[in-house]
């Protein structure tokens, strides 16, 4: 799957979560992805962050170095 | 098995807690205040003789064969019209009253052809019963003198024709039009002997503003107003309630048939969601289930450009299984998926995400409402805790302000449209936000209090517009909140709403609407007692459509509209069983019953089920299903009922992933658009060849049962088991009910149901121990969640951004006679009103591009360009286009993108920036297009032994 369109995707879900006031940015957007992208999306996106071609959000790069860091169980 | 005679009381059921006990033809009857004579005695068992009275419209006194006595009065009132008085004694049938009925009857006869024998109403004919009821036996008039026996029939209508000559002048028709249907299309024209009946401007009815619901049909007491299928074919003779197969509404009808052909399709007054009104689909457009263009035999290819070659179901479902299983072998366990249907019933769906999870061992589930209402899925679970609209459709006549966003129900959802229209004629208020003036905006008798022209994706600037309104106004219901809200989550919200940014003055830039239609909107909504919110795909397919959903949510949760009659949050969705198919967890992260697919005790639920461990980890969506289909890793897809080529966005998208595939296997009853990129065509079944349910916008199970067997040999639900089996999972039912009673034992808000009780009762789930007889209205006491979420919704622009080369925006929808890809209705006469997909342009647009109404014209985005005609209108502001997606050969859907919603993938239909320029003809897609698919529909053809 492109990882710039997953890029893209992930921004997308980054930017909504970076308007909510009482949850923790990260936390929402690692959550997220989690909860609704196939792993195989999740793979994608999290073997290329370190591809300069890939621009991550902020929040969104820590959300998936989070999850590149400690995968979920 | 005979036909059903639904009794006619003559006058509607009316709803009073005061009741009143009378005496009629010497028997005690108690009947509610209020209610006619005519009632009273039809439900003491007593029939009155009548000609314009039925119970689906309001009296009307003109037939004066329903007369009767009463002590104490003079003369002989109108039964239907004589409300019941306590003590009251009345007398049907006296010497007096048969002669002034046999007078009456007399006269009627003395214009009327005496052909009963050769009538097509001959055996259901009112007038024919009342002749008998009142005992004529002579017209002493003759039938020399001046009639109407000459007048012609206008047979212009595909579905019915008006015989003329056969008009008694009842005004039912009329009064259906007006009173059922809402759309005044039919008037009493000239006076006296002179008055007949016309439709528009004394028109065909073809031409005229008739939406040929069918309304005036079955109003009809005559042979006047009658459906062609019955003058072809006579007279039915058994029927089967059962459930319609097009939109949300979920109409109930009766198949009225000789042998196994269905004659006419009847709406059953006791359907809870019609109430015995219809649409010209459900109603008439059923012809496709015995269309030629039908596949009847599974069939086989090697590769997409081969001809098919029909096999037999065993070589058919054995190659399926082979292949997939070869698949999984290669590329792994979640190289294949399936996409269910909702259009197929509920027990069809919950088997194919079945087959995905139990026997490919994957959760590469999805289903159309991925491309529709995924983000109501989303946002009304992230707001109240459960995806699911929250009134059932009689709500509405409770509603004092209906708020309409983003949907237009007197296309996408008629029968409930009228419903409205019929609130709104008794004086509720509307408020429509909708780029297009929809036909609501002003209708005969109905005229919208505003209407919020927003440009195309904004939606969240206009609704927080709102919020900003009512919390910056102090309209909020802080008694509701305060008792029913998270207290943290409704400060933070009111605090971000109440910022100067998004008040309607600020907002007004953005969205294009006057801030004081904003602000007077709010109030409406807020301020005019009962509030209820519905709304369409002009909400959810948006980058912001889970957005959107929340902060309708948001709304109705702040000025304390959820939890009674009259108010709600109500998706109205578009397929038949949309709300069946999200249920039955056709969603790659979801369970049945909306519990993600982590959640160990959920899978432990299925695993002691099926036998087999679940995967815990979500799935490939429709438009992932795709991208890793180009990227190698997605191989085989198994596709019920869908047509994702034609109506998923950006064409050339979804084409490049099934050209990638492998093995796609389509079920489907023709040969759409998607099986051009198929290599095994599956044969389906229609509505009419199954038993089933469906579920409709108000969470209602409505039972789908069988009238004739499958044309090709096997219902959906039994395709799929075979696959299942040939690829070693076992499956075992069967009937479909059995299917439904493991639903019930594994899904709680399920638990009470099964094809017994849906029978006996009609169900809204949930219905379990807590709630036996189902739940019409949802959150009443508390939010499925606990307490209700506000959820901040900041505004974010698409990045679909009109522009120099692309500065106008297209947003697509439906139109009343088509029916999503219409493969189903193009398959009707309903192509006489609309043959081909058109654009609606601005005149403004128009004449600055040169395009004249009805010219050819190039409409061209970044991903695509397709041809199509101009419809000049002002029905679309200047800067905003839409057409239809109905007709393959226009593909709207190659110019749409693949922007999508930022929670769910829902494509964002709405906003595409386009051009428009003159065209000569179709584009070189289109050409390409049509050469592919004609080769790709070619079937070998075996020569004889």
């Amino acid at each position: 799957m492109s990882p710039e369109k997953l890029a893209y995707m992930a921004n997308q879900i980054g930017r909504f979560f970076a308007t909510q006031t009482r949850a923790d940015v990260v936390d929402g957007i690692a959550d997220h992805l989690v909860k609704f992208w196939d792993p195989r999306m999740r793979a994608t996106l999290l073997a290329h962050l370190d591809d300069p071609a890939i621009t991550l959000d902020p929040p969104v790069r820590a959300a998936a170095q989070r999850l590149r860091a400690a995968p979920p169980a | 098995m005979g036909l059903i005679q639904e009794i006619d009381y003559g006058t509607p059921a009316v709803g009073s807690d005061q009741s009143v006990t009378l005496t009629i033809d010497g028997a005690p009857v108690t009947v509610p205040a209020g209610t006619s004579v005519m009632r009273a005695a039809m439900e003491a068992g007593i029939k009155v003789p009548k000609l314009c009275a039925t119970d689906m419209l309001n009296s009307f006194g003109s037939c004066r064969l329903c007369l009767v006595e009463i002590e104490g009065r003079n003369g002989t009132p109108a039964s239907c019209t004589t409300p019941v008085a306590p003590g009251m004694v009345v007398r049907t049938t006296t010497d007096r009253i048969r002669k002034l009925r046999r007078g009456v009857m007399e006269l009627y006869i003395s214009d009327h052809p005496l052909d009963c024998l050769t009538c097509s109403a001959n055996g259901d004919c009112e007038l024919q019963d009342a002749a008998g009821e009142v005992g004529l036996r002579e017209v002493r008039y003759g039938y020399e003198g001046a009639n109407h026996l000459d007048a012609p029939t206008d047979g212009s209508n595909p579905y019915f024709q008006f015989e003329a000559s056969k008009c008694i002048v009842c005004s039912r028709c009329v009064r259906a039009c007006e009173e059922v249907q809402g759309t005044f299309a039919l008037t009493i024209e000239g006076r006296g002997f002179a008055s007949k009946v016309a439709a528009g401007m004394d028109e065909p009815f073809l031409t005229s503003e008739c939406v040929s619901c069918g309304a005036c049909v079955q109003a009809c007491p005559t042979a006047t107003l009658i459906e062609k299928s019955v003058v072809e074919m006579g007279q039915p003779e058994h029927s089967v309630v059962t459930t319609c197969a097009y939109c949300g509404v979920g109409c109930n009808f009766k198949a009225e048939m000789r042998g196994d052909t269905v004659v006419r399709m009847v709406p059953w007054k006791d359907g809870k969601a019609n109430h015995g009104h219809s649409c010209v689909k459900g109603r008439f457009a059923w012809g496709y289930a015995t269309h030629p263009d039908r596949i009847l035999k599974p069939m086989l290819r090697e590769k997409i450009t081969d001809p098919w070659r029909e096999v037999s179901w065993e070589e058919a479902i054995g190659h399926v299984a082979r292949q997939f299983k070869r698949l999984q072998a290669e590329h792994g366990k979640g190289a294949v998926g399936v996409i269910t249907s909702s259009r197929c019933t509920n027990e069809e769906t919950y088997l194919v995400q079945k087959l995905a999870r139990a026997a490919f061992g994957n959760n590469n589930t999805d289903t159309c409402a991925r491309v529709c209402h995924s983000p109501t899925g989303y946002g009304l679970k992230t707001t109240f805790g459960t995806s699911a609209g929250t009134q059932d459709f009689d709500s509405v006549e409770q509603a004092d302000v209906v708020m309409v966003i983003g949907a237009n129900p007197t296309d996408g959802h008629p029968v409930f449209a009228s419903r409205l229209k019929k609130r709104l004629r008794e004086g509720a208020k509307l408020i429509v936000i909708d780029p297009r003036r929809i036909d609501l905006v002003r209708t005969p008798h109905v005229e919208a209090a505003y209407h919020l022209p927003l440009r195309p994706g904004s939606n969240v600037a206009v609704l927080t517009a709102m919020a900003h309104v009512i919390v910056t106004e102090g309209l909020v219901d802080e008694a509701f909140v305060r008792a029913r809200c998270e207290a943290d989550a409704f400060a933070d919200w009111a605090a971000f709403v109440a910022e100067p940014r998004n008040s309607p003055e600020a907002m007004e830039a953005i969205s294009g609407v006057p801030a004081a239609a904003v602000r007077g909107a709010a109030r409406l909504y807020a301020t005019g007692g009962n509030a209820a919110i519905y709304y369409g795909l002009g909400v959810t397919e948006h980058s912001q459509g889970s957005t959107t959903v929340m902060a309708i949510a948001n709304l109705a949760m702040a000025t304390g509209n959820i939890g009674r009659p009259g108010v709600g949050v109500n998706p109205l969705r578009g397929q038949n069983n949309v709300q069946g198919s999200c249920d039955m967890g056709s969603f790659p992260h979801e369970l049945p019953g909306y519990r993600h697919v982590a959640d160990a005790s959920v899978r432990a639920i299925y695993e002691a089920e099926w036998g087999v461990p679940l995967d815990p980890e979500p799935g490939l969506r429709i438009p992932n299903m795709l991208d890793a289909a180009v990227h190698g890793t997605f191989r085989g897809l198994y596709v019920q009922g869908e047509d994702i080529v034609q109506s998923d966005p950006d064409t050339q998208h979804v084409t490049a992933g099934l050209a990638a595939m492998e093995c796609v296997v389509v079920h489907d009853l023709f040969l759409n658009e998607t099986a051009n990129y198929a290599h095994v065509f599956l044969p389906g079944a229609t509505f009419l060849e199954k038993d089933g349910t469906f579920i409709n916008a108000e969470r209602r199970i409505n039972l789908v049962r069988r009238v004739m067997a499958p044309r090709a040999g096997m219902a959906d639900w039994e395709v799929t088991q075979a696959i299942s089996n040939a690829m070693g999972f076992s499956m075992d039912y069967t009937h479909p009910s059995q299917i439904m009673d493991e639903i019930a034992r594994t899904t709680p808000t399920f638990a009470g149901v099964s094809f017994a009780r849906l029978a006996q009762e009609s169900l809204q789930w949930p219905c379990n121990d807590a709630a036996p007889h189902g739940t019409p209205i949802m959150h009443e006491a508390g939010f499925v969640r606990g307490k209700g979420n506000f959820v901040i919704t900041e505004y974010l622009a698409t990045d679909e951004k009109p522009g120099p080369r692309f500065p106008l925006l297209l947003t697509t929808g439906r139109i009343l006679s088509q029916y999503n890809v219409g493969a189903q209705t193009r398959r009707t006469a309903n192509v006489v009103w609309h043959a081909e997909d058109l654009l609606e342009i601005h005149p403004h647009d128009a004449e600055q591009r040169g395009v004249r109404d009805g010219d050819w014209i190039r409409l061209a985005s970044r991903a695509g360009e397709t041809t199509l005609r101009a419809r000049v209108t002002e029905r679309v502001a200047p800067g905003v286009v839409y057409t239809t997606f109905h007709h393959p050969m226009t593909q709207a859907n190659v110019v749409t993108t693949d922007f999508s919603d930022w929670a769910t993938n829902c494509p964002e239909y709405k906003v595409t920036a386009v051009q428009v320029s003159p065209s000569n003809g179709p584009s070189a897609w289109q050409d390409r297009y049509q050469a592919q698919s004609a080769a790709a529909r070619r079937i070998e053809t075996v020569p004889a032994k």
